[in-house]
């Protein structure tokens, strides 16, 4: 009955750590600005595909990746610049319907630019896999793993050593205060969008090579995201990372216990439960409430 | 001499009527008839879910699911288990206003971000369930067979009939709405939406209200469904899914929030502009994505807000005109 | 006065052009060129286009140039209603070619049948044309025939119990429906019955729970990209069991995406998939070799058994018109019903009033996976 628990733990981390990653990307840009984001997927197709494409150009893997990487932070940032910054004031749903509209546009354009088929990224260190306490793991899902901890690490350390990352703290605590003291929560916001489309970008391209990218992939994945961020407790990054985990182990043990088709429904009963016990999250702060 | 409210919303809606019954004369080809019959099913929908977004102010991102619930409540009642049309009606339209009723208790206890997840999570555990108990719903390749609607003898056969139909069936709905807006409980909803302690100590009970609305807009979007079913005679869960609920809310915001014209309008709106768009043949979704982007940036309170405000213009102008 | 005389000389104009140019006839098709689908309705809508360039180089049909109305129906059931009463109120079509999926095709059948306008189906699901409705005929080869081209193989190779994983979408439930039933009646005992979702990115769990039900072949029903990762996830898993692929995967595409995963893969597939390796003498190489060439020249992509679902509907069209010498509906449809051995990409298809799928057993072969390129292992 439990013969394949060890296997089933190992693809639900490997999935969560991106899980994970793809909420942190939301947490970003909701504590600066209050808004879900609902291109956050296509930031994470983005990374994909702009790493297949400029690997495809000749570009040796790493440069193409970190490339792909940086082009949609540029992407996020100019997002920002142009469509959410111009309505600031107007009420948050506004936002949303606008990323709603840039998700859709982005989908279209790169749906135009790389076409309509799949495409794999190959693995950063062979496929060998590694025989480990019953489960065989890939090198990548180690790939993502590190990865995702090295982008908390890196969070933890802007949050707590430098300037902008404070600004953007205290942005997410008290927007007016913030700007009375001097900060520009424009400039935060902006840049919230740009580390936003980084971190999500990073999460496309690992996962490339384990999952496949297509133009069509950020939606799916983009709800997977929120959904680990809302599990966490929407507003902390590490609770979306930790959200992130145990929505993937739930899915997996989900498809190996239960019945494969109800995977995602299963994931999401718990999820729904969880909320009904605890309406913050497994790690929001209770009676928080930004609407 | 001026109407009462309720007058007067009875003489907006019986105006709109005599619009909609006329439109179909003024049509170059019965083509586009079957757009204005998927647009009346989802300006019903979209009137309901303002009531509860625009309002009450809660979000829902799982209402396909209570479209999918009537629909196939009634394909399976007719087509399967044979009972007459209007029983399966009655059926689908009761089994989405029971499960909302059942779903909202606990539910609406959540607020903002984790009510908008609490009903996406709902909407799709729904339309997995469309998908996998195949041998109830047919499963992903879709229900076939469903009886096209028939009521008291008289079968809606053609376009043109089913057309009409709709015309009644919104028109009620807007009307319904209208008058509920103006009554206690839309002034209850309306408290609750700016101030859910001030309302409470004023003596709404929250709860109640809330519960109200979302079932009466599970409701709505229940009747659109079995309306749905009987016309196409076709249903397939992927007309049910995350995609349609997120269309349904753009409906609401780009109609303009707490109005229900607004809604009939983003909804009819909504569902014509893919079709007009087929001209730009592969680029169309870029155009609409930008379509959405820009009228959501140029027109904040949506195309509600952007008529009034457009035919406030007018009227200053006349005034200027008639003065000069 | 002047005006007059203008609207004069606009209706002589009008009149001589006329008379030079044959009025065209008008087909339409409805297909899933973006959505989900794309990856059948794309090259299907390019073979379209490029076949209809052939016929009409060619003289057209009837003396007249021939004429698509392609819509893109974005694989949603709604539009894809839309599309088709455009087709016929708007367009006013001969016959329609499509839809690209199952669940649109049941979903528009009804409409066209009402409006007596023959409609070729580019998709594979069996109710489509059983009942045989009298207006409605399809192209793809139906799923029973690719299961029974797999089960053949496996009995050959003496195997016992089988573990079938299917896709949760129309592709995979209609695959999953005549696995379960073909299965067991063929002698064999199905030991696992997992399923996948058309997005997820990690099968690990599903076979690893198959793997637990010990079976001597795995049969997986799915497209692009999910059957992929099962082949990686099989590779990583060190699984040794010999695993089946539908024809649903047979294009390059595949083994492009499942890398050295593909390696030993066995499918059903349609001749077109390895045209160039079939044997001189088969009858149809010369048209199947011909079109991939002229395909891969001019979109610069592989061929795949979808785009020849394009070229089947179209041509046999276009055959039923120049049989019939009249492009009325109702003749186009007594046309079709009559054609006999008309050679075609999925095969040899000869129509009768009782079947209208056309297609004898013959349409797959059985396509192995070496080095990244097809081989024949069984005709």
């Amino acid at each position: 009955m439990f013969a394949g628990a060890p296997q089933y733990l190992v693809s639900g981390l490997t999935q969560g750590a991106a899980y994970g990653l793809i909420g942190l990307g939301f947490t970003m840009i909701f504590n600066t600005t209050g808004i879900i984001n609902f291109a956050q997927g296509e930031f994470v197709m983005l990374g994909g595909m702009l790493s297949v494409c400029l690997l495809g150009a000749g570009l040796p893997l790493p440069l193409a990746i970190v490339l792909a990487c940086l082009a949609t932070a540029a992407i996020g940032g100019l997002m920002e610049r142009l469509a959410i910054r111009p309505i600031a004031g107007a009420p948050a749903v506004n936002a949303v319907i606008i990323t709603i509209g840039v998700s859709i546009l982005l989908r279209g354009g790169a749906m135009l630019a790389f076409g309509k088929d799949t495409h794999a990224l190959p693995a950063f260190s062979g496929t060998a896999p590694i025989l480990a306490l019953g489960a065989a793991i890939q090198p990548q899902s180690l790939w993502v793993l590190a990865v995702t901890l090295a982008l908390l690490a890196a969070l933890k350390l802007f949050f707590t050593a430098t300037i902008q990352g404070k600004a953007m703290l205290a942005c997410s605590c008290q927007k007016k205060a913030a700007s009375l003291v001097g900060i520009s929560v424009a400039r935060m916001a902006l840049l919230s969008f740009a580390i936003s489309g980084l971190i999500g970008a990073t999460a496309g391209a690992i996962l490339a090579p384990i999952t496949m990218t297509a133009y069509d992939v950020g939606m799916m994945l983009g709800l997977k995201g929120f959904a680990a961020c809302i599990l966490g407790g929407l507003g902390n990054p590490f609770g979306a990372a930790a959200g992130g985990l145990v929505l993937g182990v739930l899915e997996s043990f989900g498809a190996g216990f239960i019945a494969s088709g109800y995977k995602d429904a299963f994931a999401f009963v718990v999820l729904l439960l969880l909320l009904f016990v605890k309406p913050s999250g497994l790690f929001g702060k209770a009676g928080v409430e930004r609407v | 001499m001026k109407l009462p409210v309720i007058g007067q919303n009875a003489a907006q809606a019986a105006l709109f009527l005599l619009l909609l019954l006329a439109v179909p004369y003024t049509l170059p080809n019965e083509y586009y008839l079957s757009i204005c019959i998927l647009g009346a099913l989802n300006a019903v929908i979209a009137v309901g879910l303002n009531l509860l977004m625009g309002y009450a102010g809660q979000v829902s991102l799982g209402h396909a699911a209570f479209y999918g619930l009537g629909a196939y409540a009634t394909a399976i009642a007719t087509a399967r288990f044979g009972l007459p049309i209007p029983a399966g009606m009655a059926i689908g339209v009761s089994l989405a206003t029971v499960v909302a009723w059942v779903v909202a208790a606990p539910t609406l206890k959540l607020k903002g971000h984790y009510l908008a997840m609490a009903t996406l999570g709902f909407g799709i555990i729904v339309s997995i369930v469309f998908n996998e108990a195949v041998d109830l719903t047919g499963g992903p390749s879709g229900y076939v067979g469903i009886p096209r609607l028939a009521l008291f003898g008289y079968e809606f056969a053609s376009d043109h009939s089913y057309y009409n139909l709709m015309a009644v069936v919104l028109t009620f709905v807007v009307l319904l709405s209208l008058n509920l807006m103006k009554s206690r409980t839309g002034r209850a909803l309306r408290a609750l939406h700016v101030s859910e302690k001030a309302a409470a100590s004023l003596g709404v009970d929250i709860a109640a209200h809330k519960r109200f609305v979302f079932v009466l807009s599970a409701a709505l979007a229940g009747l659109a469904g079995v309306l749905y079913a009987h016309y196409l005679s076709f249903i397939a869960p992927a007309s049910f899914g995350f995609g349609f609920s997120v269309q349904l809310v753009v409906m609401v915001v780009l109609g303009g929030m707490a109005s229900v014209w607004g809604s009939v309008a983003g909804a009819l709106f909504l569902t014509a502009l893919p079709e007009a768009l087929r001209e730009f043949e592969d680029i169309d979704i870029l155009v609409y994505g930008a379509i959405l982007v820009l009228t959501i940036m140029f027109l904040p309170d949506g195309l509600a807000g952007g008529l009034s405000r457009l035919s406030r213009r007018l009227r200053r102008l006349r005034r200027q005109g008639d003065a000069s | 006065m002047r005006v007059k005389a203008i609207l004069t000389a606009l209706c002589a104009l009008c009149a001589a052009t006329c008379a030079f140019a044959a009025e065209p006839v008008r087909l339409g098709a409805v297909l899933s060129v973006t959505g989900p689908a794309s990856f059948l309705g794309e090259p299907e809508k390019n073979t379209i286009l490029m076949e209809v360039d052939k016929i009409n180089a060619a003289g057209g049909v009837l003396g007249r140039p021939v004429e698509v109305v392609i819509l893109d129906d974005e694989t949603d059931v709604n539009k894809a209603v839309l599309a088709v009463d455009r087709l016929i109120k708007k367009e006013n079509v001969a016959a329609i070619l499509g839809p690209t999926t199952s669940g649109n095709s049941l979903a528009v059948m009804g409409k066209a049948a009402a409006a007596k306008i023959p409609l070729i189906s580019c998709s594979a699901a069996e109710k489509i044309t059983k009942p045989v409705n009298p207006y409605i005929f399809k192209v793809a080869p139906s799923d029973r025939l690719a299961v029974a081209r797999i089960l053949t193989h496996a009995k050959a190779k003496g195997y016992k119990k089988l573990a079938i994983l299917t896709v949760s979408d129309g592709f995979g439930q209609a695959g999953r429906e005549v696995l379960k039933e073909l299965v067991p009646a063929e002698g064999f005992e199905l030991v696992a019955d997992e399923v996948f979702g058309p997005k997820d990115t990690d099968m690990t769990a599903q076979l690893t729970k198959i793997q637990g039900a010990s079976p001597d072949a795995v049969i997986c029903w799915g497209t692009n990209p999910g059957p992929a990762v099962v082949a990686k996830n099989r590779v990583q898993l060190g699984i040794k069991t010999p695993l089946y692929m539908s024809h649903g995967v047979a294009s390059k595409k595949f083994i492009e995406l499942a890398g050295e995963a593909a390696e030993g893969l066995l499918l059903p597939a349609g001749k077109i998939t390895a045209a160039d390796k079939l044997p001189d003498t088969d009858k149809e190489k010369a048209l199947l070799v011909g079109y991939a060439k002229a395909y891969d020249e001019r979109f610069k992509a592989p061929v795949s058994t979808f785009g020849g679902h394009g070229y089947d509907s179209l041509h046999l069209a276009v055959k039923a018109i120049a049989n019939a010498g009249s492009d009325k509906p109702e003749a186009i449809r007594d046309a079709l019903e009559k054609i006999q051995n008309f050679p075609g990409i999925g095969g040899i298809f000869s129509f009768t009033p009782e079947d209208h799928a056309g297609l004898g057993p013959d349409a797959f072969i059985m396509l192995g996976i070496d080095k990244g390129d097809w081989v024949i292992v069984g005709q």
